[in-house]
């Protein structure tokens, strides 16, 4: 069937499969291959995009219930959050085989998108659903917080930012 | 995979690699001209070109030998190169080196290219370091040629050479360097310790694209015409396809044909998706007269009835027997350790192209000589004929270093029944986990006995398994006497004066595949050892640092095990229901202690605290080797508490990660990683702590509980 879906900013046309997972559609269709395959099941979260701003696992999303929704993927995660966790991933060495990054940095900037200041609880939370097989979960944790903090200075910085912290 | 422990002599190797015996993948001779010459034996005269690039923009391009998996070998192999050639840190870019055994040998190993073994950094670290040195002597001669002075009037710092004030980048020597003679390996003079700039410095990873979705996996490599397949299995190890229906599944849309090959059955599409549906229709039917029915349960009962009988010696000192029936006090302790699956992130996948001519290889291969030499067998070509291309790995565990290339072989199979078209074997998940290679499931039985002083006098174990490297091409050099080294590895030379040992080994056959599984055999050993010390610190009345350091006779060993205890606080009230263990050990040549802080709640068991101490030798980047730590700890964390894999009447229950459970972020503990400071040679550092946590574990359940809970994992 042909669908449209709102990709990273941009309409885009697929004839695919009804039933085609969202995660096929994005690798196979449009060569968005950042948003791996893991368990096909929503077990291991390799898989997270952002629909609607919210953490979804692609593997188990068909695509075309997601029309009319706004998709954002690894390649394209510019958020002020986005982009906070991705520069505090690459300065602190967070990744080792990284297959599993692409879910964890979209997991962790849904979370400080719904929570600037999640504590260890809320990241055990929103984070757990994102197998890591080297287990570079400490420097997730870690990461998150830092990128929490940068969030927060960066809003101070900013004209018309808080100033009263 | 330890292979300079086994006393595995170069020569033996190419025996093996040329010889017959049953070598199916191995028996072939290969291209071996220029591997004859390992480093460390003799020095070599290294041609950089090989491994660096330097392009006149400035650019530096390493090729890196040894597959990147996770384990940070761009960024250290790429930190030895820079050392020498003095380069700045941001021109540098690693990428994976293609299979070529000639050329990017394990030189650890003999003529073959692989990664494994916890070897990658220190097999390379005088090679890579001779790489950049000649590579700077040679810009060095080419800008004292541009400036008419001699060379030794010259200095090198962050890429560039300087003559006074003036100065060159090395990209604007490039072409000039090379017409440069390549320097003889002997007289290239490599810099003191003192004068490092990288060694011994965290540094920025170099691997790249991995938090941007731009980083190029197998599952994500697209070629013009390519095809995607998908695979099932056997539903028991050593059944044969017998009749395929794929009638509805090949008229459905994209599919280009569904085929048999060795291990199965495959449905070949346009897609992922396309294939998937069309294999879910088709029907497999199987010759299972000699398939595998083992039931894990019962082969425990098994192999614990081997340990009643007289097995094979593997270390035997003094007179144990007496010495154990005049101790004062003795511990019998049994450990189980189940069959794992690595389930690696990225499950098992290859590229593949056939045509009359050639093949063509793309994947994260650990062992790239294997898939080389065996796609050349099967398709009757001439190694040089086999092209491999080593893609960044989405982790391994060992699982990538398959000792006759399994998924490899599976997709050239495939692929060469749609010649000149690329094909991308995927598995899924539960095929990945079903598909074998698993981690040997090991039975343990101590019994070890004090004096009435607290010493230990005699140690007897038990261990029975499958051996890892049994029905292999890698038997021949990882087995001795019946017994393979892998089997007692941690087990047997224990760092611990014991005047009264007996290790003995049965082995157990059956066709579940086995393979090594990060840390190998010392995820048993490694247990049963420090566990048994715990217990007889215990029944001696004494602490259980102050014991082992009592029995000991190493002293690297015994500075590790002191600095996880200072570090963590040893000896501190941790309040009820909590309790504090340690546990140290001695793998791929360096030191381990861990130190487990714990909650146990009935059978709940929550892992609080980790303190971590490693003597690697030199450190060649501190924030790698913590990384390897932390994920050591944590790989090990999942087998201790909740991983296991069951077989029953030979199927394999567990698919995927809803009922095959490993560590989640909110089972992790806190980790504290402490590197002993060291200018010994660098050691391993991807394997060592893993088998370690285990004992730590338990240890400090019993700590709370007096209870040693020895069959894992903890809670099922």
């Amino acid at each position: 069937m042909k669908m449209t879906l709102n990709i990273n900013g941009t309409e885009r046309s697929v004839d695919a499969a009804e039933d085609i997972p969202l995660l096929w559609l994005l690798r196979d269709e449009l060569q968005l291959t950042g948003t791996k395959y893991g368990c096909g099941i929503a077990q291991c979260g390799a898989c997270t995009v952002l629909i609607d701003g919210k953490a979804s696992r692609a593997c188990m999303v068909r695509a075309k219930s997601a029309q009319g929704k706004t998709i954002t993927t690894i390649e394209a995660n510019q958020s002020a959050e986005g982009q906070a966790v991705t520069a505090v991933w690459d300065a602190t060495n967070v990744h080792q085989c990284g297959y599993c990054q692409s879910g964890q940095v979209m997991a962790a900037t849904a979370l400080l998108m719904k929570n600037p200041n999640p504590d260890d609880k809320a990241i055990d939370q929103a984070m757990s659903g994102v197998i890591c097989r080297c287990g570079t979960y400490e420097r997730v944790r870690r990461g998150i917080k830092q990128a929490a903090e940068q969030l927060k200075r960066n809003a101070q910085a900013a004209p018309g930012g808080s100033h009263d912290v | 995979m330890m292979f300079r422990r086994t006393g595995l002599s170069r020569r033996r190797f190419l025996q093996v690699m040329g010889g017959t015996g049953g070598a199916l993948v191995l028996g072939l001779q290969l291209p071996l001209a220029r591997a004859e010459t390992p480093s460390g034996e003799q020095p070599q005269n290294w041609d950089p070109n090989a491994f660096i690039t330097l392009y006149p923009d400035n650019r530096v391009e390493i090729l890196i030998k040894h597959l990147e998996m996770g384990q940070g070998a761009f960024t250290g192999l790429a930190m030895l190169v820079a050392e020498e050639l003095d380069a700045a840190w941001d021109q540098l870019e690693a990428k994976p080196a293609p299979g070529n055994a000639a050329l990017y040998n394990n030189l650890m190993w003999g003529p073959m290219q692989g990664t494994g073994g916890s070897t990658g950094l220190s097999s390379s670290y005088l090679q890579m370091r001779q790489v950049g040195a000649a590579m700077r002597q040679m810009l060095l001669a080419a800008a004292a040629a541009r400036w008419g002075v001699s060379a030794s009037s010259l200095r090198t710092e962050q890429g560039r050479i300087y003559n006074g004030e003036q100065s060159l980048s090395y990209g604007e020597l490039a072409e000039a360097a090379q017409s440069q003679a390549i320097p003889e390996t002997a007289s290239l003079a490599l810099k003191d310790t003192k004068d490092f700039i990288y060694i011994g410095k965290p540094q920025r990873r170099l691997d790249l694209g991995k938090t941007t979705g731009a980083a190029v996996y197998t599952m994500d490599l697209q070629l013009p015409e390519m095809l995607t397949a998908l695979v099932i299995h056997p539903p028991r190890f050593g059944a044969k396809v017998k009749e395929v229906d794929s009638e509805k599944a090949k008229s459905m849309p994209g599919v280009a044909g569904v085929v048999t090959f060795f291990n199965g059955v495959a449905v070949v599409a346009d897609s992922f998706w396309q294939a998937k549906k069309a294999l879910d229709q088709v029907k497999v039917s199987w010759d299972e007269a000699e398939a595998e029915r083992l039931d894990t349960d019962a082969m425990f009962a098994e192999l614990k009835g081997l340990t009643q009988q007289q097995g094979l010696i593997a270390e035997q000192k003094g007179d144990s027997d007496k010495a154990m029936a005049s101790a004062a006090k003795t511990v019998e302790l049994e450990f189980t350790t189940p069959f794992l699956c690595h389930a690696t992130m990225e499950p098992m996948n290859c590229v593949a192209r056939v045509d009359k001519d050639g093949c063509e290889l793309w994947s994260g291969f650990q062992m790239p000589t294997v898939e080389q030499m065996g796609a050349a067998q099967m398709l009757g070509l001439k190694p040089e004929q086999v092209k491999v291309n080593v893609l960044i790995a989405g982790s391994s565990f060992g699982r990538r270093a398959n000792p006759v290339g399994d998924y490899g072989m599976e997709c050239v199979d495939i692929a060469r029944q749609f010649p000149g078209r690329p094909v991308k074997m995927i598995r899924t998940r539960e095929v990945d986990t079903r598909a074998g290679w698993y981690r040997p499931a090991y039975y343990n039985r101590v019994k070890a006995g004090v004096d009435s002083e607290g010493k230990v006098v005699a140690w007897q174990q038990h261990i029975a398994g499958k051996r890892v490297t049994e029905g292999t091409p890698f038997a021949e050099f990882m087995i001795h006497d019946g017994i393979d080294h892998t089997s007692i590895e941690g087990a047997v030379d224990l760092p611990y004066a014991i005047a009264n040992t007996n290790i003995l080994v049965h082995n157990h056959s059956h066709k579940v595949p086995v393979l090594w599984w990060r840390a190998v055999g010392h995820n048993h050993t490694a247990l049963a050892k420090e566990v048994t010390m715990d217990a007889l610190a215990r029944t001696a009345g004494q602490d259980a640092v102050a014991f082992r350091l009592a029995h000991g006779t190493n002293p690297r060993y015994d500075a590790v095990l002191n600095l996880a205890a200072e570090k963590a606080g040893w000896g501190k009230d941790l309040g009820p229901n909590r309790g504090m263990g340690v546990a140290v050990h001695f793998s791929f040549e360096s030191y381990v202690a861990l130190v487990a802080e714990v909650s146990v709640d009935g059978n709940e068991v929550r892992v609080d605290k980790v303190t971590c101490a490693v003597d690697c030798g030199l450190a060649v980047d501190p924030d790698v080797v913590a990384a390897q730590m932390e994920g050591g700890i944590g790989f090990g964390l999942g087998q201790v508490l909740f991983s296991k894999l069951e077989l029953a009447d030979g199927k394999v229950k567990q698919g995927n990660f809803n009922n095959h459970k490993v560590a989640r972020m909110r089972d992790m503990p806190e980790i504290a990683v402490h590197i002993m400071p060291s200018t010994e040679p660098p050691t391993g550092v991807g394997e060592p702590a893993t088998g370690v946590i285990a004992p730590a574990v338990v240890n400090a359940i019993a700590d709370a509980t007096g209870e040693y809970r020895t069959q894992m994992p903890l809670m099922s």
